[in-house]
């Protein structure tokens, strides 16, 4: 691969997501948030498929950011929350300082642990036409336990997830 | 790349903890969860670059699964609530006071 | 050590009275444990609430004479003065005073005789080289501390104990009838015997640190009996005075205490004495820890400069005055050195000290005396002069002059001032008689009292020629052997080749000679005066009173009949080898095996003192008092003494020694008020309630609400506080793996 566009656009997507994240947090709008929450899972999406993840950073444009995403935006609809509330719902400076703080520890001991050096990747690691076996393989052979287990998590969901949406008996 | 890749990785889950840690508002706090989730991702699919193998690609799967049916349970719990209290502000969601 | 001592078993003493040495001050506790319970028992008859005083404590020139009659004027108005205003003693005896009149002087008199037994199971064991211990029990012992409550008969505790049973016994009797309608009768005598059965402990203590329970002992006893009658602020805080100051004293008791410990490893007399000499002689150790044990005498025995004590002690009742700051207490000092003569042998720079000091209070107290008016100060004046005097002896290593003086002076001194007791008891009863609120105390108000009191007028002057030295009365011989002593040591000796900051040792001990001559004949001038003025000349207590004088009850001149033959005979103890009248020396021989080491250490081999240098020293003592006493007779006129009341003030010198150099004013503005003042505001404002209060005690709290606090957030209730929770959670996870 041509290293230095690679690069170039890794920093690219990397820092653009960062900063739709920052913009996603800040929003007073819940609507706005969850656009730029969007727009995060985009610039992650090109950074999967920079590394070599093609099938997840398309499932992740499929999923992530086209349904559930949407999901929250219909909820959003739903309850009327699009409109930036007149009571501020950030916690006041105290918070925010602490908060921010309690992240930069965070941060700091992050760092502190992953003091390894990774090797420059130079070899492709798959080739392009088949992006999908390397990882149905898995999927089906040694995590087939886990897979069934997630569809029926699924089914669990959405019954559950109807039965509390659902209005009771005396509708509120 | 891995180590830059962890790096953002690392900071999106940062600013999805203050994030949860600042905010009011319970939608909002819940896609903070989903940011922090996807920063999780993709420091599994570095890692599975890393090693050349693609069990962190199929965990990537199995994490966007759970975490569709996690926010599908999630929303329809907070719209219940809302139901109840009007508003989707944390400061009204007490109840195990004391 | 000891018990090798006493279990090589075959001490002479083993198996006579001595052994039952534990009862000496058992049978004076025992009296403390009946009198006090008596004095719990709020039982008498209707009158005023112990303590008020049948004597009132009278203030010392330093506080304001106004508020002495403030306080006097509430006495009697406030106090039951009786329905019809008349005299309100007998409104107030004790319910139980009959009890405590017998067990009081009976557990004395039991105790006097037991030391007699033992002194003369002693005298027929004749020649005893080694003292008697018997140890009861180990007191403290922990690593390389072995402290046993021990009692140690010898010469030296022999002689004190007799004296203090002895006087003591006396003065008991004596305060039969002078405190007899006080109120607080049996807690007096508990508080006596108290006295006595620690002063005993001090005496026979077979080592420093029981020595020092008794030292404590009577400092608390003197506290307690100087504020007897603590009603009256001046009483309590002439108490507390006494207390504080010989605090600082007991401070350098203990100092040096641990120094001998330190170096020694034993405290001992016996292994103090055996191991003394690994101190080096002269050394600045040795030096150091003679000082210190100095100091505590200067605070017990009212030396310079912790003397101030002693004149405000007089408003305590006159039996106390008379048995603790005369006869007892204060001569724990001189028997303390004469104890440790071993140590002092080895300093002579120490010694040299003791002597200056001594001589130097001698001096300063005895030209005080001069000018005071209360009977009662003059004798303490004199007494703390006296006190110079054996601390001078003691000082050039005379120790059997010094305790020779410690005896007569406890004889004279005593009989002077239970003779001024029962003046002043004459004269409150006629003063209370016409309801009069003169000052019974103050010689002004006396004279011519020999025509009322005439046995106490002979018995004072007894006291009065004895201590001003003429012979043939006691104080005489105990005074020339002192100044002897002095003049003797300075022509040679230790103490004559030493030096004493720069100076020859000689001629310091010849200039303390001179100054010791020059006390004499101001002790002379000063004791006439007193005597003149309170027994000569016309009476100015006014006509009413005067008919109500007359000699106190014999209950109460017993005992000072008794005091004075003593004093008159009580010089044949120690006659000097130049007029032999009679057995030379007892009392030196008798304490030859305990302190002679120490003297001949000091003296040197003394050759043979020419006789004429003896004669001319006695001729020269014999005609300074003399001179003394006729230059009172003729220059101070009884005739011109005014009344208190009439007083005027005095200026210049005069005014000087009669507010006794203004010692107690510049402690005040020197020392106290800055401590005080420190005090309140550094360590209380600052630090109490600054950094103790706000910092530890209320921060607790808070430090405690804060966690309280914490702890509450965990139960909100608020999804967003579990976040937090949960977030601060995963920080101390991430950091264990961090920081592992």
């Amino acid at each position: 691969m041509n290293t230095m566009l690679y690069t170039f656009h890794f920093y690219l997507f990397g820092l653009i997501s960062i900063a739709s994240a920052v913009a996603f947090v800040t929003r007073k709008s819940p609507v706005a948030a969850a656009l730029w929450l969007v727009n995060t899972m985009f610039c992650l999406s090109a950074l999967y498929v920079m590394l070599d993840a093609q099938f997840i950073g398309a499932v992740q444009v499929l999923v992530y950011a086209g349904a559930i995403m949407v999901v929250f935006l219909f909820v959003v609809m739903l309850l009327n929350l699009g409109q930036a509330s007149d009571v501020s719902d950030i916690r006041g400076l105290g918070g925010r300082l602490t908060a921010g703080l309690v992240g930069l520890a965070m941060l700091a001991e992050l760092f502190a642990l992953s003091r390894i050096r990774f090797p420059q990747l130079m070899s492709a690691m798959s080739d392009h036409a088949n992006v999908v076996n390397p990882l149905s393989a898995p999927l089906f052979h040694e995590y087939l336990l886990p897979f069934e287990v997630t569809s029926v998590v699924l089914l669990v969901a959405v019954v559950g997830a109807v039965v509390l949406a659902k209005r009771g008996p005396n509708a509120s | 790349m891995i180590a830059e890749a962890l790096f953002f990785s690392a900071v999106l889950f940062t600013i999805g903890v203050v994030g949860v840690l600042t905010r009011r508002n319970a939608i909002i706090i819940f896609m903070c969860v989903e940011l922090m989730l996807n920063a999780v991702n993709l420091s599994f699919i570095a890692l599975s670059r890393l090693h050349g193998s693609a069990n962190g690609q199929v965990f990537v799967l199995f994490v966007m699964t759970i975490a569709a049916a996690e926010a599908a349970v999630g929303l329809a719990i907070i719209i219940s609530i809302f139901r109840h209290h009007k508003s989707v502000d944390l400061r009204n969601i007490n109840l195990l006071k004391g | 050590m000891l018990q090798d001592l006493a279990a090589a078993g075959t001490h002479p003493l083993a198996d006579t009275a001595a052994r039952y040495v534990g009862l000496l001050p058992l049978l004076p506790l025992a009296g403390f444990l009946v009198n006090g319970a008596l004095s719990l028992i709020p039982a008498y008859k209707a009158g005023p609430a112990d303590p008020s005083a049948a004597e009132h404590g009278h203030d010392d020139a330093t506080h304001a004479a106004d508020a002495h009659a403030v306080a006097h004027a509430d006495e009697h108005g406030a106090v039951g003065h009786g329905a019809v205003g008349d005299d309100h003693h007998e409104t107030a005896r004790h319910k139980y005073a009959g009890i405590a009149s017998v067990v009081g002087p009976l557990v004395l008199a039991l105790s006097f005789g037991l030391a007699v037994m033992i002194w003369l199971a002693m005298a027929g064991v004749g020649d005893m080289h080694t003292p008697y211990v018997q140890t009861f029990f180990d007191w403290m012992v922990t690593g390389d501390l072995k402290i046993s409550w021990a009692f140690q008969l010898d010469q030296l505790s022999m002689i004190m104990v007799l004296v203090i049973t002895g006087v003591g016994t006396l003065i008991h009797i004596f305060s039969i009838g002078y405190m007899r309608d006080d109120p607080g009768y049996p807690r007096f005598f508990a508080y006596l015997n108290l006295f006595v059965a620690f002063m005993l402990v001090l005496v026979l203590g077979a080592n420093y640190p029981v020595l020092f329970v008794g030292w404590e002992g009577v400092g608390l006893c003197s506290y307690l009996l100087i504020g007897f009658w603590f009603s009256e602020k001046a009483n309590a805080d002439a108490g507390k005075k006494a207390f504080i100051v010989n605090r600082i004293g007991d401070f350098g008791f203990l100092i040096a205490t641990f120094l001998l410990f330190a170096n020694l490893g034993t405290l001992d007399f016996t292994g103090v004495a055996a191991t003394a000499s690994t101190l080096g002689y002269n050394s600045a150790l040795v030096t150091t820890i003679c000082l210190f044990f100095f100091l505590g005498c200067a605070g017990k025995s009212a030396q310079l400069p912790l003397y101030v004590w002693l004149p405000d002690a007089m408003a305590g009742p006159t039996p106390v005055s008379a048995l603790i700051h005369a006869a007892t207490m204060v001569t724990a000092g001189v028997y303390l050195i004469a104890r440790s003569g071993v140590l002092f042998a080895m300093s002579p720079t120490a010694c040299i000290t003791v002597a200056v000091v001594g001589t130097i209070t001698a001096l300063f107290a005895a030209t005080i005396g001069l000018k005071q008016w209360d009977i009662k100060k003059v004798l303490a004046y004199s007494t703390i002069s006296q006190l110079g005097y054996m601390f001078m002896g003691v000082g050039a290593g005379a120790y059997a002059a010094g305790m020779f003086h410690l005896i007569t002076h406890a004889f004279f001194k005593a009989l002077l001032f239970l003779g001024s007791g029962s003046v002043i008891f004459a004269m409150h009863r006629a003063y209370h008689h016409t309801g009069s609120h003169e000052d019974a105390q103050d010689m002004r108000n006396m004279g011519g009292l020999k025509k009322y009191m005439p046995v106490t007028f002979v018995l004072m002057w007894i006291a009065t020629l004895a201590i001003a030295g003429v012979p043939p009365f006691s104080g005489f011989f105990s005074k020339d052997g002192i100044l002897g002593a002095v003049f003797a040591r300075a022509q040679h000796g230790a103490l004559a080749d030493a030096t004493w900051l720069g100076m020859p040792g000689s001629t310091v001990l010849y200039v303390l000679y001179g100054l010791g001559l020059l006390t004499a004949f101001l002790t002379a001038i000063y004791m006439t005066r007193m005597m003149l003025y309170t027994f000569h000349g016309p009476n100015r207590t006014g006509d009413a009173a005067q008919a109500h004088l007359a000699e106190a009850p014999w209950s109460m001149t017993g005992p000072l009949v008794v005091l004075g033959v003593l004093s008159a005979a009580g010089g044949w103890l120690n006659l000097p080898a130049a007029l032999p009248l009679g057995p030379i020396g007892v009392l030196e021989k008798w304490l030859e095996p305990v302190v002679g080491a120490a003297t001949t250490a000091v003296a040197g081999t003394a050759g043979e003192e020419m006789m004429s240098t003896e004669y001319a020293l006695i001729v020269v003592a014999v005609a300074i008092a003399l001179i003394g006493i006729v230059v009172a007779v003729v220059r101070l006129k009884p005739a011109v003494v005014v009344l208190k009341r009439d007083a005027v003030p005095t200026h210049g010198f005069e005014q000087v020694l009669e507010e006794k150099y203004y010692v107690d004013e510049i402690y005040d503005d020197a020392i106290v008020k800055p401590l005080v003042s420190g005090s309140r505001n550094i360590l209380w404002a600052g630090i109490d309630r600054g950094i103790i209060d706000s910092l530890f005690v209320n921060g607790s709290a808070v430090l405690a609400r804060g966690f309280g606090w914490v702890g509450s957030q965990l139960q909100s209730g608020e999804t967003g506080a579990y976040a937090w929770a949960i977030a601060i959670g995963a920080l101390a996870v991430l950091g264990a793996f961090t920081f592992r």
